[in-house]
Parts: C-alpha cells; sequence; structure tokens
C-alpha cells in the first residue's frame, strides 16, 4: 500500500485525461443554448436510445455499487444478491411508469419530479416537500461516489492522511465540477459511453481471468462458509431472511426511480418510445451487477484479505477494500489501471447527474417558486449551475472531514426518505384522487416513521415487524411507505370533505401521459 | 403486430401482456423458490445462476411486451 503503484497510476491519468476532455468538447456535441434550463439540465431532451442505454446505466449502477456490492458478498455472502432481484424489478417500474410520467413532463416542459407534482396537485407545499426530499437524499449519495473514488485512489498506492493524500480527490472533483458547470448534461452523458466501456472490458475479463487462476467456479464457492452462500432458512414464527431480502429490493427498486438523477436520465430521453426499449435494453446492465456481486466470493476464495500487502488498504477501507485488492492481485498492473480508471470514472459520472439534478429541483421548485418568480432563462441557467457547484461542494467537505460511515448511513436514511414521494410522483402518474393535502401528510407521517424505525434498528436496513407472536423483518422504506400510502388514503376523503380540495388545480390532463 | 388501432387511448391502457411483469416480479421476489445450492451449473449455486438467468428471462419480457404493445 506505502508504495505508489507508478503503472496503475500513470494509466488512470491518461484516460482521467482523455475524459476531462471529452467532458469539455461535450458542451458542442448536439449543440444547444446552455444559458436554456432544459439544455443544461437536460440536455435538451435529446438523447436517443443508445445514450440514454449508457446515461442511465451509468446512473444506476455506480462506482459505489461496485464497490459495495462485491464487498457485502465478500461480508455478508448471500443477501447482497438481492441487487439482482432490485435491478430486474425496476424496468417494468420504468416501462409502465415512468413512460407516463416522460410524457407529462415534456408535453408541460416539467425538468423534475417537484414541477410534475406541482402542475398535478397544483400544491407549492407538497412540491416543496417533493423537492427539499429529493435534494436532501441526493447529497450523501453524491458522498458515496467519492467515497469510491477514495478506495480506488487509495489502491493506486496514496493513502495516509494530509493534504498530499487528499489531493487526487481534490483534482478529481475539481474536473467533475468544471465540465459539468460548462457543458451540462452532456458532459456526463458522453463521459458515460466511456465508462461502460471500461467496466464492461473489466468485468468480462475478471470474471473469465480470475475463476480459471482460482481452479474454476466449483473450487471458488466451495471455499465460501455454507452460512454465506445462501440465506438463511426462517425459524418458526418468522420470515426471516427471506421477507427482508425480498424485501430490500422492492424496497431499493421502488426509491430509485424517485431519486431526482434517475429522473434526470429519464426525462433526457428524445421520446416515450426511447424509455421503453431502454426497460428491455438495460438489463444488460443487471447481468453484469450480478457478475461483479460474485467478485466478493472471489476474493474470499481468492484469500487476497489476508495478504500483508493490503492489510493497510483493510484496515482503511474495511471490505469496501475487497474488490481493488482482488484486482491488484489478479490483472498486471496496466489493467488494474483500466479497472481502477473505470471505477473511478464510474463515480464521477453519476456525481455529475446528481448534482444537475439537485441544481434543477433547486433552481425550478425552490428558486423560481418562492425567491425570483420571473427570472430570465440566463439568469435561471446561472442559478442552477452554481448550485450544483455548491452541491458538490458540500458533498466533498462532508467526504473529507466526516467519517465515511456517515455518508453510508445517510445515504441508508435517503432511501427511506425519498421513496415517501412515491404516492404524489409515481401514484400521481396514474391518478390524482388523492387529496394534496393528505398526501403531505402522509410524507410527514412516513418520513418520520421511516426515520425512527432505521434508528430503532441502529441504522441497519431491516425492521423485524412484529405482528402477534409473528415476525416479518423487512426493509424500512417499505414500511414506512406502506404507512405513508395508508395515511393518505384515510386523509383523503377527510380532507375532501372539510373542502380543501377547491383549491385543487391540475394542469394536466389524461391525454398528457399518453402522447 | 395486431390488427387493432394503435389509438392513443388504447396505448395508455392495460395489455394483457403486462401479465408478464408480473410474473417477472413474482418470481423475482420470491426467495423460496431459488434459496438452494442444488443443482449446480458449472460450480455455480441455483440461488446464483437462477437469479442471473432471471434477468435474461425478464429482459426478453420486456421485450416481448414492447413489441406487443408498441404497434
Amino acid at each position: 500500500m506505502a508504495e505508489v503503484n507508478w503503472v496503475a497510476l500513470t494509466i488512470f491519468g491518461l484516460l482521467f485525461g482523455f475524459i476531462t476532455w471529452l467532458g469539455f468538447a461535450a458542451a458542442h456535441w448536439r449543440k444547444g443554448d446552455l444559458d436554456l434550463l432544459h439544455e443544461w439540465g437536460l440536455g435538451g431532451r435529446r438523447f436517443g436510445t443508445v445514450i440514454t442505454w449508457f446515461l442511465v446505466g451509468g446512473d444506476v449502477y455506480t462506482a459505489y455499487t461496485f464497490i459495495a456490492i462485491p464487498a457485502l458478498a465478500f461480508g455478508a455472502g448471500a443477501v447482497a444478491f438481492f441487487a439482482v432481484p432490485y435491478t430486474i424489478i425496476i424496468y417494468p417500474l420504468m416501462f409502465l411508469i415512468f413512460r407516463r410520467l416522460w410524457n407529462v413532463c415534456s408535453k408541460h416542459g416539467y425538468i423534475t419530479a417537484g414541477a410534475f407534482v406541482k402542475g398535478r396537485f397544483g400544491n407549492r407545499w407538497l412540491a416543496l416537500a417533493v423537492t427539499i426530499t429529493g435534494i436532501v437524499a441526493t447529497m450523501p449519495y453524491i458522498a458515496l461516489q467519492l467515497v469510491g473514488l477514495q478506495v480506488v485512489i487509495g489502491a493506486l498506492g496514496i493513502s495516509g492522511s494530509g493534504l498530499m493524500a487528499d489531493l487526487p480527490l481534490f483534482i478529481a472533483f475539481v474536473i467533475l465540477a468544471a465540465f459539468t458547470y460548462s457543458s451540462g448534461l452532456r458532459a456526463p452523458a458522453s463521459i458515460a459511453i466511456v465508462k461502460d466501456i471500461l467496466i464492461y472490458i473489466t468485468a468480462i475479463a475478471a470474471v473469465i481471468i480470475i475463476p480459471y487462476e482460482l481452479g474454476g467456479f466449483g473450487k471458488i464457492f466451495s471455499a465460501v462458509p455454507a452460512q454465506k452462500l445462501l440465506l438463511a432458512a426462517p425459524g418458526p414464527h418468522t420470515t426471516g431472511s427471506y421477507s427482508g431480502y425480498a424485501t430490500l429490493a422492492l424496497g431499493s427498486a421502488l426509491a430509485l426511480f424517485l431519486y431526482p438523477h434517475s429522473l434526470t436520465g429519464i426525462l433526457s430521453a428524445s421520446s416515450g418510445r426511447v424509455i421503453r426499449r431502454n426497460a428491455a435494453m438495460l438489463p444488460g446492465y443487471t447481468f453484469m451487477l450480478g457478475l461483479l456481486a460474485l467478485f466478493g466470493f472471489f476474493v474470499i476464495a481468492s484469500g487476497v484479505d489476508k495478504l500483508p500487502e493490503y492489510a493497510a488498504g483493510f484496515k482503511q477501507f474495511g471490505n469496501n477494500f475487497a474488490v481493488p485488492a482482488l484486482l491488484l492481485h489478479s490483472f498486471p498492473a496496466w489493467f488494474a489501471g483500466v479497472a481502477f480508471a473505470a471505477i473511478g470514472i464510474g463515480a464521477l459520472v453519476p456525481a455529475a447527474i446528481m448534482s444537475i439534478a439537485a441544481a434543477n429541483l433547486y433552481t425550478r421548485n425552490i428558486h423560481r417558486e418562492f425567491i425570483n418568480k420571473t427570472p430570465t432563462d440566463k439568469q435561471e441557467s446561472h442559478v442552477a449551475k452554481l448550485t450544483s457547484l455548491i452541491v458538490k461542494v458540500g458533498a466533498l467537505v462532508f467526504i473529507l472531514f466526516v467519517p465515511t460511515q456517515y455518508a453510508v448511513q445517510l445515504q441508508l436514511l435517503g432511501g427511506i426518505w425519498i421513496i415517501q414521494t412515491l404516492p404524489p410522483v409515481m401514484l400521481g402518474a396514474y391518478t390524482r384522487w388523492f387529496n394534496s393535502w393528505a398526501l403531505l401528510v402522509g410524507w410527514a407521517v412516513g418520513t418520520f416513521a421511516g426515520t425512527w424505525m432505521a434508528i430503532a434498528v441502529k441504522l441497519t436496513n431491516t425492521y423485524p415487524l412484529h405482528i402477534g407472536s409473528y415476525t416479518i423483518p423487512g426493509y424500512s422504506a417499505v414500511y414506512s411507505v406502506i404507512l405513508n400510502l395508508a395515511v393518505a388514503a384515510i386523509l383523503t376523503p377527510v380532507f375532501n370533505a372539510m373542502g380543501t380540495s377547491k383549491t385543487r388545480v391540475d394542469e394536466t390532463v389524461a391525454a398528457d401521459y399518453h402522447v | 403486430m395486431n390488427a387493432t388501432n394503435a389509438t392513443e387511448k388504447k396505448r395508455g391502457g392495460w395489455s394483457w401482456w403486462y401479465l408478464l411483469f408480473v410474473l417477472q416480479f413474482a418470481v423475482a421476489l420470491w426467495p423460496p423458490l431459488y434459496n438452494r445450492a442444488e443443482p449446480y451449473l458449472f460450480g455455480i449455486p441455483f440461488f446464483y445462476w437462477f437469479q442471473l438467468a432471471w434477468v435474461i428471462v425478464s429482459a426478453v419480457f420486456t421485450a416481448i411486451v414492447y413489441f406487443a404493445v408498441e404497434e
């Protein structure tokens, strides 16, 4: 660890140089007026099937995913594979619900979930709740991308503490901030193509070469301890790990496309048909993610966690160091450099999209709604660019000065918070039966209950719900959003009867949802 | 693909093809179905290769639905 791996670092640096150039050059790609917010923040809604595939892929399957899912497989075993059912079921949701949302958003020029909710329910406070939830849930997510970057920089041999150790992260951050500022969503869209090609090369090479080196899959899986190989069978009076696994997959899937950055990726598509096509094509990434999860078992079988040269890395980064250690151990230095660049660039793409999404939200739904109601186009895009900078500085400061564990825990809470916007956004795509104030109360109750559940189980995912003598462990996000929905459904007729429904205005009509 | 006119209203409504999505969900979210080691495939336990195979099946289902409802 103490030695800098110069070969890998050089390859890493060259690839970063290339994407830096690409990020700036992207401003001229499918040229639009970047002083217009939808040009800067949605790439002018001009991305076709292939670009959307790369963009949403870069959005969903982030650097942190590539580090954390194998790390979970390495540490906890079979449960890490929840990422596979999770990323299977997101695509029917995309196919059905987000195609509708794309239609209505494109028709009315909405660029965020908050704008849709405002238009649909005519309640600026509900829209504000959706907006703030989106921004707050996104912040720790950006921070986690920087954690992924930190791990690969550490694996290149730049470690320790102090200014020199943080310098590479700082440089990467400046690159990220600069090209996002100048090119908007076009930058991550073009860089995503490079990142995905590198990731696919790494994954395919690793999944062929490493099992060959280790003597085949049979040998690898026989090295995995029995309790990690499968989910523990539930005991009496409980659904045990089964309900935990299934609700984790379901809750993560429902939350995913509510995140502002996912919606940004989807809304930048050039048509609803592009989204439907992608629902059938994006599982290509899911398959790769499943293969990457198996890396956790490769680590167990190869025993790199017990080698002295990686001890410092595991000490500093914990299980997150599993994948970098495996790559360093199994590949020549130059290829490790390619793989680390793939992960590093894989951090910049979603971080850029997330900061753009947060900026869009702030600009359209807070600044324009509450501060400057009649901005010029130029003022508006300027506010968005500045906001994207502030959001990133926040994430960088967080990562440099706050223990990583807090970012992980906040991200977990972020998942619980963002799912509370499901009733107005996802159900709102189908119905406006709900009273907007009832939705707002449901959101508040769900947010509070979900946070309480997560704290009650010491910020882990699964809350043991007791029904009589029966225990159903499940993902707090799922339980809390069910409560949220129940509250909204019960209060809707009550509030309607009290007459608040008179204030409800819907800008959208049924035909807007299926153009 | 079918003879009926793909009017706007029709495309926004329910299609029986969506039942493929229900199947996709039900299998993916029912761990007792696949939480076992046997049978192995190329040394990979059932739990892992089945879920990976289900990714591909799901993608095919989605493609079928796409071609069935889009025109």
